[in-house]
C-alpha cells in the first residue's frame, strides 16, 4: 500500500511523465478536434498527469488500459448518406425490434424504423441535462473520460409512464466502411412508472479493423417500471469496444439484463446500477465468448442503498486459445438496506492451455439483515462427460461443442423472452460451431 | 434360398489377444494378457471378484484414453484400438455404463438423435429426420416402461439407478451396436428393474449381435443367459466354460475357484 501511495503521489502533478503510445494517442486525437467540448480541458490534464487507468487501479488490476488500449483511431464523421442507407439495408438484424440505426456514433433518424406510442427519441444533449455522470469524470473512470473528451453523440429515449411497449426497441451500433474510426455515443433512457419496455443494445462492426466504440449510457427506470436490456456486442474480431451502462432503479422497478459478449479484442463492459428504490429486482444474466486474442472484461456494480432489494447475476464464460476473460463484481450494500438478497456467479470454462480468466468478486455489506453471497469457479470441459458422449459415436469435437452449449444453457434459459432467447441461442451456437439444434421435443 | 442366409455363427465379432493394460503413468497392470474370441450371436458373461478387471477391460474396449495397452483387440477384422471411441461406437461397438454420466444442460433426446445421427454420418448413410426419429424412440422408449416426460429432461439428470440403466438400453436399442459391452449393468437394480432391462437386452438378442456380460453376480444370467461364462481374475481369464459354471461361482464362492484355477 505505502509504495503504491508513494508512486502515485510522485505522480500526481508531474507533467513530464512519460505517456504510453496510447496516452499520446489519445491527446493527439483530442488535440484534432475542434475547440468547444466542456471539460475537453480537463480530460486533457488528467490524462498528461495521471495517465490511463494501469493495474494498479483496482477497478483496472486485469485491464492496463495504458499498455493494452493501443493507439486511438481519429474520431469518426458522419458517414455520408448514400453509407448509411447501404449499411441500413444489408444490416443483419438480432431479432425482429423497432430499430434506430447508429453508424459510426451517428444517428439516422431518416432510416429509423417508425416509434411506437408511448416512445420518444431525441437527440442526446447535454443541454438537457443529462451529462450528470460525465461533470467531473476522474482518471480511473477511463469510460466517461473518454466520452467527454470526444463528446460522444446519440440518443435521448423517453418511455411514457404506464406505457406498455410489445416491440424491443434496438440500438444497431454499426462501423460502417474501411477505415479505422472511433465512434463515441452516448445515450440516455428514461422509462417512467410503471411503464414496460425491452430494449436490444447490439454493437456489430467489420472484420480485422482495428475501429474503436466509446459508449455511455444513462437508463433510468421509474417506480414499478419493468425493462428487459438486452447488450449484443458482436464487434469485429480487431475492434476495441469500451462502454459503460449506469442505472438507477426507483422503487418496486423491475430490471432484467441479458449480456452477450461474442466480439471484439478488447472489450471493457461496465454496468453499474444504484438500486435506489425499496423493492426493486434485478437480474443479470451474461455470457462471455473470448476466443482468438481476445480480451473480454466486465466490470458490475450493485449498490444496496434501499431495503427489501433482490439481485441475482450469473455470468458463464467460455475462453478458447489464447482469450483472457476478466470479471470483476461489486456488491455494495448501505447500512439501510436491510433485507437485501444478492447473489452473484461467475463460471468459467476453459478450452485451452492457455486461455485464462481472472474473476473477482467483492462484497461490501454495512446492513445486518441480508443474503449475500457469491462463487467463482473456473474448469474444463468434464472428461468422463466426454468420454460418455464419444462412447455413443459423437465425434470429439461436436461432443466438446455439446459440453459447451451445456455449460451454457442454464444462462440461455433464464432470458423469458422467446424470440430473445433464440436469438441469442443462435449467435452462441454459431461462435461454438454447433449446427442449428432441431428440437427433438413435441 | 437358405443358402443366401449369411452363417452368423461363424464370423468372428470381437477378438481379443495378449491384451494388456495399465493406468498411464501407474506400474501395476491391470490387465495381463486376456484372450478371448466372441462369434456372431454369442452371449459371453465375464464374471470375477472386485478388483479383476472387470471395469476396465469394458474402458480400455470402448476407448477411454487413461491407459496403456498392448496386444490387440478386433472387431469383425478392424482394429479397435486404433480407433476413437466414436469410431468406434461407428463400428459397432456399444458399452452399457455401470455408472452413466449425468450431462446437465445437455437434454436427453437431443442427445440420442444426435449420437444415432452421428454413427449414421460415419457409416455413410442418411441422417434421420425428426418424424423418423420420433417414431423409433417412442416405439423404443415403451418397450423399456421409459415415459417421453424422463427423454425431455436433461440426459440422466434426476434418473433414478433403474431409470439410468433402462436409459442405457435404450440407447443400445436405437443405435443397434453389433457388440454390446455391459459393464455390471445389474448393479443398484431392484429385482422388477433387473427384469425391464433383462427383457430389453433378451429382445436384442440377434444372430449378428454379439454380447460381453460384465457382472459381479451369478442373479443377472438368471435372465440373460450366456452361451458362455470367464472368470477374470487378477486380469486375466482364469477359467471358461458353459452357463453352469456361473452356478459354480455362486455357490462355492469366487475364492475356491480361483485357487483351484490357479
Amino acid at each position: 500500500m505505502a509504495a503504491s501511495a508513494a508512486l502515485a503521489a510522485s505522480n500526481k502533478g508531474q507533467t513530464d511523465r512519460i505517456l504510453t503510445p496510447a496516452e499520446k494517442s489519445v491527446l493527439a486525437r483530442i488535440a484534432e478536434l475542434p475547440d468547444g467540448q466542456v471539460g475537453r480541458d480537463n480530460v486533457v490534464s488528467l490524462i498528461r498527469d495521471d495517465g490511463l487507468p494501469h493495474r494498479r487501479i483496482e477497478a483496472w488490476k486485469y485491464t492496463d488500459l495504458r499498455t493494452v488500449l493501443g493507439e486511438v483511431p481519429a474520431l469518426a464523421v458522419r458517414p455520408e448518406d448514400e453509407d448509411a442507407t447501404k449499411a441500413a439495408i444489408s444490416y443483419n438484424r438480432f431479432t425482429d425490434a423497432v430499430r434506430l440505426p447508429i453508424f459510426n456514433g451517428q444517428h439516422f433518424p431518416a432510416l429509423a424504423d417508425d416509434l411506437p406510442e408511448g416512445v420518444s427519441v431525441s437527440e442526446y444533449a447535454v443541454a438537457d441535462g443529462n451529462a450528470t455522470a460525465t461533470d467531473a469524470p476522474t482518471t480511473t473512470d477511463a469510460i466517461a473520460l473518454f466520452d467527454q473528451a470526444f463528446g460522444g453523440t446519440g440518443l435521448s429515449i423517453d418511455v411514457a409512464p404506464n406505457a406498455t411497449i410489445a416491440k424491443p426497441i434496438g440500438f444497431a451500433n454499426v462501423i460502417v466502411g474501411d477505415v479505422p474510426v472511433l465512434a463515441a455515443t452516448r445515450h440516455a433512457v428514461t422509462i417512467g412508472n410503471n411503464a414496460t419496455a425491452t430494449f436490444i443494445d447490439r454493437h456489430v462492426g467489420p472484420a480485422d479493423l482495428a475501429y474503436m466504440t466509446n459508449g455511455l449510457t444513462d437508463l433510468t427506470l421509474g417506480a414499478g417500471a419493468k425493462v428487459h436490456w438486452v447488450i449484443v456486442q458482436e464487434e469485429g474480431n480487431a475492434a476495441r469496444h469500451l462502454s459503460q451502462l449506469n442505472i438507477t432503479l426507483a422503487a418496486n422497478a423491475n430490471l432484467n439484463i441479458s449480456v452477450l459478449n461474442a466480439g471484439g479484442a478488447l472489450v471493457r463492459r461496465e454496468i453499474h446500477i444504484d438500486v435506489a428504490g425499496a423493492g426493486s429486482n434485478l437480474t443479470i444474466s451474461g455470457v462471455n465468448l473470448i476466443g482468438g486474442d481476445a480480451h473480454i472484461d466486465v466490470t458490475t456494480t450493485l449498490n444496496h442503498f434501499e431495503p427489501d432489494t433482490t439481485a441475482s447475476e450469473i455470468f458463464r464464460n467460455v475462453v478458447s486459445d489464447k482469450g483472457t476473460g476478466v470479471f470483476q463484481g461489486r456488491i455494495n450494500v448501505a447500512a439501510k438496506a436491510q433485507k437485501t438478497d444478492a447473489q452473484m456467479a461467475c463460471n468459467t470454462l476453459l478450452l485451452s492451455e492457455a486461455a485464462s480468466f481472472s474473476a473477482k468478486p467483492e462484497l461490501e455489506i454495512f446492513a445486518d439483515d441480508v443474503v449475500c453471497g457469491h462463487g467463482a469457479t473456473c474448469g474444463q470441459i468434464d472428461e468422463d462427460m466426454l468420454f460418455f458422449l464419444r462412447s455413443r459415436g459423437i465425434p470429439l469435437k461436436q461432443a466438446e461443442q455439446m459440453m459447451v452449449m451445456a455449460f451454457l444453457s442454464e444462462v440461455i434459459g433464464r432470458v423469458d423472452d422467446d424470440p430473445i432467447r433464440n436469438a441469442l441461442d443462435a449467435r452462441i451456437r454459431d461462435w461454438i460451431g454447433l449446427p442449428p439444434e432441431v428440437s427433438v421435443n413435441e | 434360398m437358405a443358402s443366401d442366409r449369411p452363417n452368423f455363427e461363424s464370423i468372428t465379432m470381437l477378438e481379443i489377444n495378449n491384451l494388456h493394460a495399465r493406468v498411464a503413468d501407474e506400474d501395476t497392470e491391470i490387465l495381463r494378457g486376456i484372450d478371448l474370441t466372441v462369434n456372431a450371436g454369442e452371449v459371453h458373461a465375464i464374471m470375477g471378484p472386485n478388483g479383476s478387471g472387470k471395469s476396465t477391460l469394458s474402458y480400455v474396449l470402448a476407448g477411454k484414453d487413461d491407459y496403456e495397452i498392448t496386444g490387440s483387440v478386433t472387431h469383425k477384422g478392424k482394429d479397435l484400438l486404433a480407433m476413437a471411441p466414436d469410431e468406434r461406437a461407428a463400428a459397432g461397438l456399444f458399452l452399457a455404463f455401470q455408472y452413466p454420466m449425468e450431462i446437465p444442460g445437455v437434454g436427453t433426446m437431443t442427445f440420442l438423435k444426435t449420437a444415432l445421427n452421428a454413427q449414421r454420418r460415419a457409416r455413410g448413410e442418411d441422417e434421420l429426420m425428426t418424424p423418423d426419429f420420433m417414431r423409433l424412440l417412442r416405439s423404443a422408449a415403451a418397450d423399456l416402461e421409459i415415459s417421453m416426460d424422463m427423454l425431455k429432461r436433461p440426459l440422466n439428470v434426476g434418473f433414478s439407478g433403474g431409470e439410468k440403466k433402462r436409459n442405457e438400453i435404450l440407447q443400445m436399442a436405437l443405435l443397434e451396436p453389433s457388440l454390446c459391452i455391459m459393464d455390471e449393468t445389474d448393479s443398484g437394480l431392484d429385482i422388477d428393474a433387473l427384469k425391464v432391462v433383462a427383457d430389453g437386452v433378451n429382445a436384442l438378442r440377434a444372430p449378428d449381435r454379439s454380447f460381453v456380460v460384465i457382472t459381479h453376480y451369478q442373479r443377472l444370467l438368471n435372465h440373460i443367459v450366456p452361451d458362455f461364462v470367464h472368470v477374470l481374475s487378477k486380469g486375466r481369464i482364469v477359467k471358461s466354460g458353459g452357463k453352469e459354471l456361473a452356478l459354480e461361482l455362486e455357490e462355492k464362492g469366487y475364492a475356491d475357484l480361483i485357487a483351484e484355477a490357479a
